[in-house]
């Protein structure tokens, strides 16, 4: 035992801690909590916290993803693989059937995006699975909107976000109380950056869908970024299909998600990448938050994460 | 070694320049990427600047602040430096609190989780009733480290008189505060950048250390768990069921509020005082020999005792009193006013309970930060003292000794809003 010298935690252990320390929170204090998984590199890092929170129990929540229809292949792919090794439940909520029940109208046109529609699909699936916490890894360093959220977000009746009405946060004592109808967001990555996410994912040894390290993919140009072609985009005037060597940043909607040219194959070389990188996560690979200047919190304010 | 992580918040009155100087903190220690930039350039020159960098407009809130041009809520930013010249480099959370309107239960709000507050001054204006009302807030909650920057040196030609002036002016006035917190001025102008992140050269009278120095090394709560009384609140109790291999675990889960735990020792279990030893403290990389203060982790016991969550688990000869009532100085959130008599949900670490007020004790006056006499009521931005007794017994520290475990809030039932921040003083025998 070595009780003579001076501990020493991370910033990384104090951060883990604190997520830990959110989620069992929410287990204690709510009847039907839920996490949702997307496959991407925030709610890789939440499985690995919810495994270090409640292991060797099982999780007391299910996994939910909403699928858009529109998802990476390999992302896809390694959802189902990583939810079997884990033997947790998992729930498919799907745009398409929102589509498909006329829910939602969906876009058209050579911009169209399925972002937008997800909000219903998860409103819809919180309601029917009558879900009173919902748990998400969005970090408040992602964008402007985001730095004033709160680990446990209030959502009303209708889901939405009022950003004037929040509760106050003190400590780490969180307020759970809701009527029913109501629910909460959660989310235990609050304080931690993009780059934190990947020096952990390094730490843990964590698996991550190919796509998040370089590779060669069919691409077109658009907004000065680059977008994965599929069978079904419409080009735009004088827009062209080409290789390049590209990584993603975040694994959205294929259709309004953007990689970055990289040479970065192993996780030190990305980890190496971000810490250099000038450009934001959002700035440099999500269309829908550059609509507008405000387009995050408009948004946030409708339900969506 | 240091907690490569600081919590810090800060505050000042409208225009002393604080967004300023998080902005600068973020463009001189490089956080800004280009997009932001690009951002922040464009939005300079729409708003008729004179093509400087308005550093202010990066930290820009939600719209609808923008369009009143001010901040409303406490917001959070992220930065972190690199070691260099032997300084280890840290991870930084900024709790920026809005110096107006709502200002006591945001900076309470912002304060609650800081190590570190940088209260922020005009150079032309002193010590104003708002920078007194933020040092004794910052006080208040317990706050170790209290950083006062004079801001816009530029506009006082850099005196070293005025700095002064305004030092003294201040010290006398946390003097009669009875403050503990270790308090340091440094000279700035966040405008310029002068010892914010780079040292001045218009101040050669100031040989210190810069904001960001001091910020880089100053010492986190952290950094002494064996000092602190071990304090385990059970959050979760860990029981597998048909899960294969897991016989019959039986773990208590939690994060440690305070101090350190072996394997090996004696604890009791509160507020029942059933006595065991600590048999292994799991985690899920693997058991440990010891933890401390805030690791998260999963107690087993040698004995077989029924314990749920809001239990202690505590060093034997060290363990809280059990109380059920107890006098606390509290922020009072919300327009309904506090009143004797007043129920409420009282949630403490993990426990939760009803509360009701016995007493009003007394009530901070605004103006000159002395307790008045025992009040009505307390009102929105109101911090007093009262007496409250509970439902269920609670373990509780003095704040003073324990941000932790001397830390409650008050939950109203009928609109489920969070409606105080409570600081427990000294425990009355139940
Ligand atoms: N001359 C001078 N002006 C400053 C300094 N810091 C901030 N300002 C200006 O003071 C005004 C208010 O600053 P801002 O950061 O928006 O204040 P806040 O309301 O405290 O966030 C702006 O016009 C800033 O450019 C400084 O060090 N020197």
């Amino acid at each position: 035992m070595s009780t003579t010298a001076r501990p020493e935690l991370t910033h990384l252990q104090a951060l883990e801690s604190e997520a830990i320390h959110v989620m069992r929170e929410v287990a204690a204090e709510f009847e039907r909590p839920v996490m949702l998984f997307s496959g991407g590199k925030d709610s890789i890092v939440m499985l690995r916290l919810a495994e270090k929170a409640f292991r060797p129990g099982r999780f007391p929540f299910p996994l939910m993803h909403v699928d858009t229809g529109h998802n990476f292949p390999e992302v896809i792919e390694y959802r189902d693989r990583r939810v079997a090794e884990l033997g947790e439940r998992l729930i498919v909520a799907s745009v398409q059937e929102s589509i498909d029940q006329g829910r939602v109208v969906e876009e058209t046109g050579p911009r169209a995006s399925r972002n937008r529609l997800q909000t219903v699909t998860l409103l819809d699936a919180i309601a029917q699975h009558g879900f009173d916490a919902a748990f998400g890894g969005a970090r408040r360093d992602e964008e402007r909107a985001r730095a004033k959220e709160r680990v446990m977000s209030f959502r009303d009746d209708f889901g939405q976000w009022d950003p004037k009405s929040q509760r106050p946060e003190l400590w780490n004592l969180y307020n759970g109380r809701i009527r029913k109808g109501e629910h909460v967001r959660v989310f235990p990555l609050s304080n931690w950056t993009e780059l934190d996410v990947w020096e952990y994912i390094d730490r843990e040894q964590l698996e991550v869908p190919s796509i998040y390290f370089a590779h060669e993919r069919e691409v077109f140009e658009r907004d000065g970024m680059l977008y994965a072609w599929r069978e079904d985009v419409e080009l735009i005037d004088g827009e062209q299909v080409f290789a390049e060597m590209v990584r993603y940043r975040t694994v959205g909607d294929m259709s309004c998600t953007g990689g970055v040219r990289s040479q970065a194959v192993t996780l030190t070389e990305v980890v190496a990448e971000i810490a250099s990188t000038r450009i934001t996560e959002r700035g440099e690979t999500r269309a829908d938050d550059r609509v507008s200047e405000a387009a995050m919190e408009d948004r946030k304010k409708a339900g969506y994460f | 070694m240091t907690l490569d992580l600081l919590r810090f918040t800060t505050a000042g009155s409208v225009d002393d320049g604080k967004s300023t100087l998080i902005g600068r903190l973020l463009y001189d220690t490089k956080q800004v990427f280009d997009d932001q930039l690009e951002h922040v350039a464009e939005a300079s020159v729409r708003r008729g600047g004179n093509g400087a960098l308005d550093l202010a407009l990066l930290t820009d809130g939600l719209r609808a602040e923008r369009e009143q041009g001010i901040t409303i809520d406490v917001a959070y930013r992220y930065f972190s430096t690199v070691g260099r010249d032997g300084l280890p480099g840290r991870r930084f959370i900024i709790a920026d609190c809005p110096g107006h309107q709502q200002y006591t239960r945001n900076m309470v709000t912002g304060a609650s989780t800081a190590d570190l507050s940088v209260i922020l001054l005009d150079a032309r204006h002193g010590v104003l009733e708002q920078s007194k009302r933020h040092a004794f807030i910052s006080a208040l909650l317990g706050i170790p480290h209290l950083v006062v920057a004079v801001n816009k040196m530029d506009l006082v030609d850099f005196s070293k008189e005025r700095f002064e002036e305004i030092v003294k002016e201040f010290a006398e006035f946390t003097d009669r505060l009875g403050a503990k917190a270790d308090l340091v001025y440094i000279p700035i102008s966040a405008l310029l950048g002068d010892n914010v992140v780079d040292r001045s050269e218009n101040m050669p009278w100031y040989d210190d250390q810069t904001l960001l120095q001091l910020l880089e090394t100053v010492e986190v709560a952290y950094d002494h768990p064996f000092e602190t009384p071990a304090r385990f609140p059970v959050q979760w109790v860990i029981r597998p069921q048909g899960v294969p291999g897991a016989g019959d675990y039986r773990g208590y889960a939690g994060q440690l509020a305070s101090g350190a735990l072996r394997v090996g020792e004696e604890v009791v279990v509160m507020p029942g005082g059933q006595r065991s030893r600590i048999a292994a403290i799991d985690t899920y990389d693997g058991e440990l020999d010891a933890a401390l203060a805030p690791m998260s982790i999963t107690l087993r016991l040698q004995d077989e005792i029924d314990i749920s969550r809001g239990e202690m688990i505590c060093r034997a000869e060290e363990a809280p009193e059990p109380v059920r009532e107890l006098e606390a100085d509290v922020c009072w959130m919300t327009e309904q006013p506090l009143r004797a008599g007043g129920r409420y949900q009282i949630k403490h670490t993990t426990r939760s309970a009803a509360a009701v007020v016995d007493s009003l004790c007394d009530v901070v006056d605004v103006h000159t930060l002395q307790r008045g006499q025992a009040p009505q009521q307390l009102s929105l931005n109101d911090i007093g003292r009262v007496r409250l007794r509970t439902s269920a017994p609670l373990l509780i520290d003095p704040y003073a000794q324990n941000r932790r475990t001397g830390s409650f809030i008050l939950i109203d039932e009928a609109t489920n809003g969070t409606v105080a921040a409570g600081m427990v003083c000294a425990p009355t025998a139940a």
